[in-house]
């Protein structure tokens, strides 16, 4: 396809500066909550409610320790008794007069967290790309009418159903378990893989199938090796969109999980509870969320990109 | 190689019918071509032949053996599609080599087949490259090198042709005929320009509506044309058409269009008064101030060796290719006279020709 056919006027180099002014201005504005939450994980608990606020300060891995630990206060005559500290975490919990009692609950509820988005995202993208392809090539009966339904269920907020949803968890001994978590995340993404994914395969022309199917494949393997390397764009998106959800989702988690299968997302409020507002180890929790999503969408950003705008630079 | 015999072949979407009854038979090694303007069935015919679409009756047989309702993958068949279809995430060579793939040839045997075939097309230099860079031209050649490679019973063509730029397609029709001259593959070959049909084919099926108005070499449509719309599609310009009504008898070689008589060949069919058609090729009409037949110069063309003229006469313009170094007027009035053995006649109602003796010295060598 030639170049020019999709040649638009070059816009003038003060209104690219300005434009780009513009979204570097909006990234600052945007960062700010950010850094100060990745600053406030590596203050000391003194500095993070000092007022006016600290912009340079002492960093400490100070929040990390307590995030990752359960500490009891002792007196000053057994943490002496003690031998002496072996890590830094030991040293700057006994200056507080505490002691490590043993690990927090936090590795357990994030490792929670991964298996349930990343098993839901799965999920999801697995079912909306047959589902997508299904709808794309074949005439399905009533089709316009499914796709209009399978969308339906995102029209109202998810919470608005969270009673029946408790209540049928209790029944079915759903509650408080990874299982439960994946088919209700896969349940809430399917709708927008599908509805994403069919884009992205409607895109791609049918011929290719067909001359694969020529060539001597079934469907099924036309299916797979001509249209799936095509379509990994539109999953990558697709999966990046259903894993921010599944990873961020907050109302269900509090609500159908409390203990063994509980997320970070709800845990990661309740570590302020634990002696005293420790804004550091709930600002170093966050942190430590936010990685898997970054990581995941660093390495797949390419094909995000190319997702986002809809197939509408496809060559 | 097979020949493809084509029986009552029907397909109907819905209450629209895209394909009525259709028979025809494509020898072993001929290369044939179904012409049509859009919508006229002729691709809707090759999905089926293909394996692509089903059809709503009729059946398909592959030499001798049916195949109607067989999954396009058990027809042993190649088609190049009019966007080729080459799988963008695989090189050249990956692409002529998926069809072996799928037979569970030995890899060796693969990049053996691959590398002759590319030979043999001019494109061995391409084939660790991407197919995302190629040329129009190449994109065209690794297409019919993936269909070649598997050496099938048949090639099925959709417009291969129609995406590539005027020039490309003068040399790849050219490299098509040739390619087929050396390997006689079967081949069905679906176009809606005239040009490219004309130029390649051994024979021609022209369709309309669904339905294949004329089966025939070129030569027999160009001069014979079987109705007014093969004779309109068919011809650059197309027939002319002159109007004229009365009754027709079996024997005569004789009517009178505006007043004039113009001898005809012999007419071998009856009808009672209608309205007919009397159609022209431009090529065979001569400027003869004899005539009684007039009209006056509207316009001319110039084409080089010839010009194209307009000539206006009571009964609408008609277009007359005559040599270009006649020296001619705006609005010199003109008498015309026809070529009378190869005129060509038409019932206007039904479109249908009517039977003459223009058929008799068919092949002969007046027509050479």
């Amino acid at each position: 396809m030639s170049a020019a056919a999709h040649s638009v006027v070059e816009p003038s180099t003060t209104s690219k500066r300005a434009a780009a002014t513009l979204v570097i201005v909006y990234a600052l504005i945007s960062m700010i909550p950010l850094f100060w939450i990745f600053a406030t994980s590596f203050k000391t608990p003194p500095d993070s409610i000092a007022y006016p606020p600290k912009i340079v300060f002492t960093p400490s891995i100070e929040g990390y320790c307590n995030l990752f630990t359960t500490r009891t206060r002792q007196t000053p005559e057994y943490i002496n008794s003690l031998p002496p500290a072996t890590s830094f975490c030991d040293e700057t919990t006994r200056k507080r007069n505490m002691v490590i009692a043993g690990p927090s609950n936090f590795l357990p509820r994030f490792v929670n967290s991964l298996i349930i988005a990343f098993g839901s995202t799965f999920c999801a993208v697995f079912l909306g790309t047959l589902a997508a392809y299904g709808f794309s090539r074949f005439r399905v009966p009533l089709a316009d009418d499914l796709l209009f339904f399978i969308l339906s269920t995102r029209f109202m907020p998810p919470i608005a159903v969270a009673i029946p949803i408790y209540l049928m968890y209790r029944e079915l001994g759903l509650s408080d378990t990874a299982l439960g978590m994946i088919l209700l995340y896969t349940a809430v993404n399917v709708s927008l893989a599908v509805w994403l994914l069919k884009g992205f395969i409607d895109e791609i022309p049918r011929e290719y199938e067909e001359a694969a199917m020529i060539d001597g494949y079934t469907r099924l393997q036309a299916f797979r090796k001509v249209v799936l390397p095509q379509a990994t764009t539109g999953i990558a998106a697709t999966a990046i969109f259903c894993l921010i959800f599944a990873w961020n989702e907050y109302a269900f988690a509090s609500l159908l999980t409390s203990g063994t299968a509980q997320t970070a997302p709800p845990f990661i409020p309740t570590i302020i509870g634990e002696g005293g507002q420790d804004w550091p180890a709930v600002a170093a929790g966050t942190t430590v969320f936010l990685v898997p999503i970054l990581v995941f969408t660093i390495l797949l950003r390419k094909q995000l990109l190319r997702g986002i705008t809809f197939g509408a630079v496809r060559k | 190689m097979a020949e493809i015999r084509v029986q009552n072949l029907r397909k109907e979407f819905g209450s629209f019918v895209a394909v009525q009854d259709s028979n025809f038979v494509v020898n072993d090694g001929e290369f044939f071509v179904m012409l049509g303007p859009s919508g006229c069935g002729k691709t809707t015919t090759l999905r089926m032949i293909a394996g692509l679409e089903l059809p709503t009756g009729g059946r398909i047989l592959l030499g001798g053996e049916e195949v109607t309702m067989l999954r396009a993958r058990e027809r042993d068949i190649a088609f190049v599609f009019q966007l080729f279809a080459l799988y963008p995430h695989m090189n050249v060579r990956k692409n002529m080599g998926f069809p072996l793939l799928a037979q569970g040839m030995p890899k060796a045997e693969i990049r053996q087949r691959v590398e002759e075939t590319a030979r043999l097309l001019r494109i061995d230099h391409l084939l660790d490259r991407p197919v995302s860079g190629l040329a129009g031209g190449d994109r065209q050649r690794v297409a019919l090198g993936r269909a070649i490679v598997r050496r099938p019973k048949c090639f099925l063509m959709d417009e291969p042709l129609g995406t590539l730029d005027a020039e490309f397609r003068d040399l790849m029709v050219h490299e098509l005929r040739e390619m087929h001259n050396r390997i006689h593959a079967t081949t069905v070959y679906v176009t809606h320009d005239q040009l490219e049909a004309m130029s390649m084919a051994d024979k021609i099926a022209v369709m309309n509506h669904g339905a294949i108005e004329q089966f025939g070499t070129p030569k027999e449509i160009y001069d014979h044309p079987a109705s007014m719309f093969v004779a309109d599609f068919i011809g650059s310009p197309p027939m002319n058409f002159l109007k004229f009504g009365g009754s027709l008898q079996k024997g005569a070689k004789e009517i009178v269009v505006q007043g004039a008589s113009v001898v005809v060949p012999e007419i071998r069919e009856d009808f009672a008064l209608a309205d007919f058609a009397l159609g022209v090729r431009p090529e065979h009409i001569r400027f003869d101030d004899a005539s009684k037949l007039r009209g006056s110069i509207y316009g001319t063309e110039y084409l080089g060796t010839t010009q194209i003229v307009a000539v206006e006469t009571a009964d609408g313009m008609l277009k007359a290719r005559v040599a270009a170094d006649l020296p001619l007027r705006m609005g010199e009035p003109v008498g015309l006279s026809f070529n009378a053995q190869r005129l060509s006649l038409f019932e206007k109602a039904s479109g249908r020709a009517i039977l003459t003796g223009a058929r008799d010295n068919m092949g002969g060598a007046a027509h050479g």
